[in-house]
């Protein structure tokens, strides 16, 4: 066994947060064998040689998950590599990430699976598990071997960051995938209403002239997904969710027994679009960011439970490609060194949303649909641990980012909250000393 | 020293900050009428001339278009050159654009050559706005695609201003496709500003009941609102700018918005017909009324190359030339 493995840890004075098994409480936690030993252990238990952390003023959480990461590799690694990107997710405080299947060929077959996973083994520092595609070359025509893809790995299956289009290719997904147990992920979205899209639709975007991506795009295909799910009764995660037309048909299907996962964007919760304004080529997402009442829709949901999952929407662009006009941009903002500090600064602060929640969001919920041993600090599980300085102030700068892309709009902005150190399997992967 | 030393040539206003002019929305009134106050005073010195001024001798004004234009390029040029500075075209056809060069890398060569100024054309919003980040020299905006188009909007305010010098007792429609105008996004803003009560009308897929929020009249139906207006700007339809066409037929629109003989009876006696062009005559505008009595149409374009004078030197005449300099050999013998 690795040696490293047998090294034991002790965090202690830490506020140790865990959604699973709704402990918030400061105290001590023992990790050992690469696993959870205990919160709060009897002087007995700690080893004689344990490694103590103090954590004063530090939050210990588990290790953040997140669902649907673009890596870059294979196609696009002027954009981001999985060693750069498994990086940045790991300053980041995520111990897995699951990444998406845009790649270029596409993650569709088993042996794309098997490059990624080979890849991220070699790189050796998050968990990295597969999404799919759900179709043959994402192409939303006929479906993927996803018997194949599952039997390579792939934890769940997608055509991300694209919708399923195709209704009737969508139900018969949803129904193939009943055999496999596996989660569909779909971004909501009728391409023909968004078509050469730029912005969201609305009082701005009057002003500014940019294509619009009106509201009514995600909220027609947030019903199309869910109705058709009612009726399959399979496994569906919609990612991205950004209007309150789509808050307020999950919160009614929910309410009548209806099973679904859904998550949205930290950008989507940060950035409204009045800063499309500054006409900067970082705020281009899609989904686009929405006008004041649907943030505050989405906010709500996040707090109330209606949208589970929080996820980085890590979409890292080469610095070429975002230096152009508008209609040329690309969509996307690498956000895995800022995710944590954007929620701590734009919800937390201010009263969103709580820890315990934030962390539910952005971890146990995230595991859940990817059905990975994560998410938890509960004895006995993989000890993926982090440490996160709630107060830290600190500037975004470009040369801090460990992605490849800084395509993001807050560089050169002050924000709170820092993830300090990382444990991945009871291993310190990560110590910011700085 | 120069020839036209008696003509009487305007002061400077010590108002004027700005380096860029990207839009009318984050200009004041006042600064609005400084613009066309310059406008009328230079073009004025300039006929009185008879000969170009020398106010932007040794300056160098570039056009970088990529979106067909004759009237706003050769206005640009003939502004230029009759204030004394030269000016060098890039469109994108010729230019390095089809060799794949980016818009950015593309402005910044010709900011490299020693131009004091560029002024853009682009199919997209926020172009200007992105040139005026990434380069030292003044950024006029010509049309950045749907969004603003200020030397549009203030050639219309001038003409109007010309006819009809209150602007707070004057109804001012705009007809047309206002969802991808940058003419009438620019005339609500300077407009606006200036105490009009502006009407946009059109087909409702082109005009949107958001504009109210805005202070902004909206109307479908032009002959309900014909006898209340002082001014019509009948705003080209843009064919090019539209995924889906948004009215059934051309001949449908004409129906309901071509400003006609028939529809003359029915408006104010000494309404003014103004339009951007280029015109299609017999869709938004009959022949009889694009040529008859109450048509500036021309006179927006000579207005055009007044106000474009007045930009330039505003920007241009208190600045500092710029001119790259270029690294001197050592020791190399003659």
């Amino acid at each position: 066994m690795n040696s490293k493995l047998q090294t034991s840890w002790l965090i202690e004075n830490g506020r140790i947060i865990c959604p699973a098994s709704g402990i918030d409480r400061v105290g001590r936690l023992l990790l050992r064998q690469g696993l959870i030993e205990a919160i709060d252990p009897s002087d007995d238990q700690v080893p004689s040689d344990v490694h103590r952390i103090d954590a004063s003023g530090q939050i210990v959480a588990p290790g953040l998950v997140d669902l649907g990461t673009e890596i870059g590799e294979p196609g696009r690694e002027e954009d981001e590599t999985i060693e750069t990107a498994t990086m940045a997710a790991l300053a980041g405080g995520f111990t897995t990430i699951a990444c998406a299947p845009n790649t270029d060929p596409p993650i569709d077959t088993a042996q794309a699976v098997e490059f990624v996973r080979q890849k991220a083994a070699r790189a050796d520092r998050c968990r990295v598990s597969v999404i799919g595609c759900v179709s043959k070359g994402r192409e939303g025509q006929e479906l993927a071997e996803i018997g194949s893809l599952v039997d390579a790995g792939a934890v769940a299956l997608s055509d991300y960051p694209g919708p399923i289009n195709n209704a009737a290719l969508m139900r018969r997904a949803l129904e193939y995938c009943l055999m496999f147990d596996r989660y569909i992920l779909d971004r909501p979205e009728v391409p023909s209403l968004t078509r050469h899209g730029i912005m969201h639709e609305g009082m701005m975007q009057l002003i500014l002239a940019l294509a619009p991506m009106p509201a009514e795009a995600e909220d027609l295909a947030t019903s199309r997904n869910l109705r058709l799910l009612e009726t399959t009764g399979g496994k569906l995660h919609l990612s991205c969710v950004s209007t309150a037309g789509s808050v307020d048909l999950i919160r009614r299907a929910k309410e009548r027994g209806i099973t679904v996962s859904v998550g949205t964007r930290i950008a989507n919760l940060c950035f409204d679009d009045e800063s499309m304004r500054s006409f900067d080529a970082n705020l281009k997402v899609n989904p686009p960011l929405r006008s004041r009442e649907h943030i505050e829709a989405c906010r709500a949901a996040l707090a109330d439970g209606t949208i589970d999952v929080l996820t980085s929407g890590h979409q890292p662009r080469a610095l070429e490609k975002k230096m152009q006009e508008l209609s040329a941009v690309p969509f996307g903002m690498s956000t895995l060194d800022t995710a944590v500090a954007q929620v701590v600064t734009y919800l937390i602060r201010p009263g969103h949303l709580s820890w315990q929640r934030a962390l539910e969001a952005f971890s146990t919920k995230p595991a859940h649909v990817l059905g990975v041993e994560a998410g938890s600090l509960k004895v006995g599980r993989p000890a993926d641990v982090i440490l996160i300085d709630p107060e830290k102030q600190w500037t975004v700068c470009n040369d801090d980012f460990y992605s490849r892309s800084r395509n993001n709009p807050l560089v050169g902005q002050t924000l709170y909250g820092r993830v300090q150190t990382v444990f991945v399997g009871g291993q310190r992967k990560f110590v910011r000393d700085y | 020293m120069t020839a036209h030393a008696s003509v009487l040539l305007p002061t400077y206003p010590d108002n004027w900050k700005r380096r860029h002019l990207l839009d009318l929305e984050s200009l004041s009134a006042e600064e609005i009428v400084t613009i066309l106050d310059t406008a009328e005073s230079l073009y004025a010195a300039y006929t009185a001339a008879g000969q170009k001024l020398s106010l932007l001798n040794g300056r160098t004004i570039a056009n970088l278009f990529y979106e067909n234009s004759t009237r706003t390029r050769n206005s640009f040029s003939l502004a230029a050159k009759r204030l004394g500075a030269d000016t060098v075209e890039f469109a994108s056809s010729s230019s390095s654009v089809s060799k794949g060069e980016t818009y950015i890398d593309t402005a910044k060569t010709i900011e490299a050559m020693g131009v004091d100024a560029v002024v853009t054309r682009h199919a997209t919003p926020g172009t200007s706005h992105l040139l005026a980040q990434h380069l030292n020299c003044s950024v006029l905006n010509a049309g950045d695609g749907p969004h603003e188009h200020p030397t549009q909007g203030l050639l219309d305010i001038l003409t109007i201003r010309q006819h009809r010098p209150n602007f707070k007792d004057l109804t001012v429609a705009l007809v047309g496709d206002i969802a991808h105008s940058r003419t009438a996004r620019s005339n609500i803003w300077g407009l606006k500003k200036l105490g009009a009560h502006v009407i946009v009308c059109g087909p409702a897929t082109l005009v949107s009941r958001k504009w109210e929020s805005l202070g902004v009249e909206v109307a479908h139906n032009l002959d309900k609102i014909l006898h209340r207006c002082d001014v019509l700007n009948l705003l080209r339809i843009q064919f090019e700018r539209q995924d889906t066409r948004p009215f059934p037929s051309v001949r449908e629109y004409a129906l309901l918005y071509a400003m006609n003989s028939e529809r003359m009876k029915n408006s104010k006696p000494n309404i003014l017909i103004m339009a951007p062009g280029p015109i299609n005559r017999g869709v938004e505008i009959t022949p009889e009324v694009a040529d008859g009595p109450h048509s500036v149409i021309l006179e927006q374009v000579t207005n055009g190359i007044a106000i474009r004078m007045a930009v330039l030197w505003l920007l241009l005449g208190q600045s500092k030339k710029t001119t790259p300099a270029i690294r001197q050999s050592e020791g190399v013998r003659a």
